[in-house]
């Protein structure tokens, strides 16, 4: 049965988080564009506490929860990521707990592992993770990681060496917390994606070092750091998922990989759609305040330029969100959604973009002031279509499903 | 609770209605259109599906209960088939829905029941006005109050099925807003154009010019309720076929370019051609789950419904011309060729910004 009525405790949550997002996020999103590196430890210790109160451990990520009768868990971290997001981008990225090094612990690890790396985000203080994908010499293409890991068989540990970069909260995953990363490596570098795994590597390991802090665009009160790793020992078991994965030569791999942005793309598009509200909301409060009010329901012809591009961009807004809510409903349904998942990332990058570049035009000279935050959230956004896939890559996916091609088929 | 999957019942209606659209009203299409003329043994088998009988309570002879989502779900299949076949098939909702939205009970069991009950009849609506910022808010024709009856004046375009009508709703703008009179076929004043008009699509479906010259109505057949939920019905309504028209353009496109061969190898294997499509293919599903909220808000009464409904077929307008375009395009010169018909499917794309009034659910 469609149905586009909230659910009632993703309602009650999404009020709460929204006061957060108001009190403690706005207030302070000018101070942190402008004092980049520092970390907002307001509303880091307050989210921490506040999540943990919560009950459902210090992570906003879903957790395994109860077998059966309907599941929420991505459905409520999509819409509590767009309020967060509506707040501030950059802040948003520094909520303690459980981002895209959990989810792929999540994703790919065994029970055990889950239980053993993510019960740190239910202690007394703030904890935060990263994935490490990115390396210097190549992005998108991700078949062509050289970071490696060979197994030393007498310690039963791996030995990780390469570099990494791009690593979003990677500074506060390994040196402001007790903290984690999930690192891409390869154990068979003549075996391109089948041959990639993903490692933990926690804080404070020998051999692993956060080597620079990027100055960014956009959301700067989130750290982007390069990491790299030198004969850096963890553990056997801290490769995710279950033995086999160790020994198969099949494409396990990297299907580890696609099965973390099933489910984080669409949170990365709910940051995206958060971001454009905010900026949506602004733009109109900023024109009704110099007597613009938007009619609806008028034919175009009769519309003014501002009052079609105000329209349009609702429009974009609205039908993105669906799109972002469908690929998260669908997970939490259990049904495949890669290509649902793609989709809403494509569609939100596009779509945050298009109505934070269009809201700076509209507000003319006012739009390029940093008095206002249109100018921030113009420069926040970009972002949002490039990592967790760049828009690009997501539209090769969308189009290898929709055609039936592989990627030899597709390049 | 948030869902997007249809119920087992609605499963069953899309599939029906599927497999009429798909086999009957395709196959048909290039015909009706290059002949000016839908088949009526055609017609009347998309009417036997009961999209309308099913959304027409049993008080009033017909099986079910209306449901604006149910309505999009069917309004989206049958236009996938064919918009022409879609709007035919449809007709006498154009009569029924407003009567049953916002009729009085008299009006409701005069109507209904004959509507329903027999086979396809032409029943139509008078919205639209030769004016290039028609407004339906803001008609150019009037009606006014005299002793017991009203006086209807103006001048109505794009009027479906005119000549052969039994009945027509005609909207006028009475103390300023926008409200519906039953009108019977052939009442004194009315005078339905001489030629067919002719325009850029639906050569399939006969439109005509319809001019009210002092056509006197008795007070009884102005329908009690605003305008509103008709207009609202009718905006998803469209919407829901511009959806269903670019999914046409969009699996048709996508299936020449996985045949067509190009610098040996396929045309959907070149980026340029892959990427329009799977940004056709995600326009589409994000304005249908639009098109989808705009109904379901509708069927429960949020006082949005009608934003929603405004918000979803702006952007169902934009869709069907960018999908339909893009057909065109990925088809190249095969695009522009009528034994194609993706070309019919761009014309037809690009009048979703006037077609508000010729469907409803």
């Amino acid at each position: 049965m469609i149905d586009f009525e909230i659910p009632e405790k993703i309602a009650g949550i999404r009020t709460v988080v929204e006061t957060v997002a108001v009190n403690m996020m706005r207030p302070v999103s000018r101070y942190f564009d402008e004092n980049e590196h520092e970390v907002p430890w307001d509303y880091v210790n307050f989210m921490h506490t506040a999540t943990k109160a919560m009950g459902g451990g210090a992570s906003m990520a879903p957790g395994e929860g109860k077998k059966e009768g309907p599941r929420f868990g991505f459905q409520r971290l999509a819409v509590m990521v767009e309020v967060l997001s509506w707040g501030d981008a950059g802040i948003y990225l520094c909520t303690p707990g459980g981002m895209l090094g959990s989810a792929a612990v999540s994703a790919t690890g065994t029970p055990e592992q889950k239980e053993r790396f993510l019960k740190r985000f239910r202690g007394d203080t703030p904890v935060f993770d990263a994935m490490c994908m990115t390396e210097p010499q190549c992005g998108s293409d991700t078949s062509a990681i050289r970071a490696s890991a060979v197994l030393d068989k007498e310690k039963n540990e791996w030995v990780l060496n390469g570099e990494k970069i791009f690593v979003t909260a990677g500074h506060k995953a390994m040196l402001d917390s007790e903290g984690f990363i999930v690192v891409w490596a390869t154990i068979d570098p003549s075996a391109g994606r089948a041959g990639m795994r993903p490692f933990v590597v926690e804080a404070k390991t020998p051999g692993c070092q956060v080597s620079k802090m990027e100055h960014k665009l956009g959301i700067r009160a989130s750290d982007t750091v390069s990491i790299v790793l030198q004969d850096c020992r963890v553990p056997f078991d801290n490769i995710l998922g279950s033995a086999e994965v160790v020994t198969d030569k099949a494409t396990t791999g990297f299907k580890g990989a696609m099965a973390t942005f099933d489910a984080t793309r669409p949170i990365v598009a709910a940051q995206a759609i958060g971001l454009a509200r905010a900026t949506l909301e602004l733009l109109k409060e900023m024109l009704a305040a110099q007597g613009v009010t938007i009619r609806y329901g008028l034919p175009r012809q009769k519309m003014t330029s501002i009052e079609k591009e105000v329209i349009d961009m609702e429009v974009q807004l609205r039908s993105a969100w669906w799109l972002v809510m469908k690929a998260v409903w669908m997970m939490d349904n259990g049904k495949p959604n890669s290509l649902e998942s793609s989709m809403s990332k494509v569609r939100a990058g596009d779509v945050v973009n298009r109505i934070t570049q269009k809201a700076v035009e509209i507000m003319g000279p006012v739009g390029y002031s940093r008095e206002h935050l249109l100018e921030k959230w113009f420069r926040d956004a970009k972002i949002s279509d490039i990592y967790e896939g760049t828009g690009q890559i997501n539209r090769l996916v969308v189009a290898r499903q929709i055609l039936g091609y592989r990627s030899s088929e597709l390049r | 609770m948030y869902s997007f999957e249809p119920s087992d019942e609605q499963k069953m209606l899309i599939d029906a209605v599927s497999r009429y659209a798909s086999s009957d009203l395709r196959k048909a299409a290039h015909d009706a259109e290059e002949n000016k003329e839908l088949p009526p043994k055609l017609i009347s088998k998309g009417w036997e599906l009961g999209v309308l009988q099913a959304s027409i309570p049993e008080a009033y002879g017909g099986f079910g209960e209306r449901s604006a989502v149910t309505g999009v779900l069917a309004a989206e299949e049958m236009a996938y088939g064919d918009l022409a076949g879609a709007l035919a098939v449809g007709l006498p909702g154009l009569f029924a829905l407003p009567i049953l939205l916002t009729g009085s009970e008299e009006q409701k069991k005069e109507y209904l029941p004959a509507i329903i009950a027999g086979d396809w009849t032409p029943y139509t609506a008078a919205l639209i006005e030769a004016s290039f910022d028609f407004d339906p808010n803001d008609l150019k024709t009037t009606a006014k109050a005299e002793g017991s009856d009203y006086i209807l004046e103006g001048e109505k375009i794009l009027v479906p099925f005119a000549n052969q009508a039994k009945a027509m709703i005609v909207y006028a703008k009475l103390k300023k807003e926008t409200r519906a009179f039953i009108v019977p076929g052939g009442s004194p004043g009315v005078k339905v154009g001489e030629a067919r008009e002719k325009y850029l699509g639906l050569n399939a479906i006969p439109f005509f010019k319809v001019t009210l010259e002092g056509v006197k109505v008795p007070k009884t057949s102005l329908l009690p309720g605003g305008f509103s939920p008709v207009l609202d019905s009718s905006r998803v309504a469209v919407a829901a076929m511009a959806v269903g028209v670019a999914r046409a353009a969009f699996d048709y496109s996508r299936d020449y370019a996985k045949d067509r061969d190009v610098f040996g190898m396929k045309v959907a294997q070149k980026q340029a051609i892959a990427f329009m499509l799977a940004e056709m293919v995600t326009e589409i599903e994000a304005i249908r789950l639009l098109v989808w909220e705009g109904a379901w808000a509708i069927d429960n009464q949020k006082e949005d419904a009608g934003q929603k409904a405004y918000l979803a077929l702006s952007g169902a307008i934009d869709l069907a011309m960018m999908v339909t375009d893009r057909a065109v395009q990925i088809l190249g010169g095969h695009g522009y060729i009528r034994e194609h018909p993706v070309e019919l499917w761009m014309r037809n794309g690009r009048g979703f910004t006037a077609f508000t009034g010729l469907a409803m659910v």
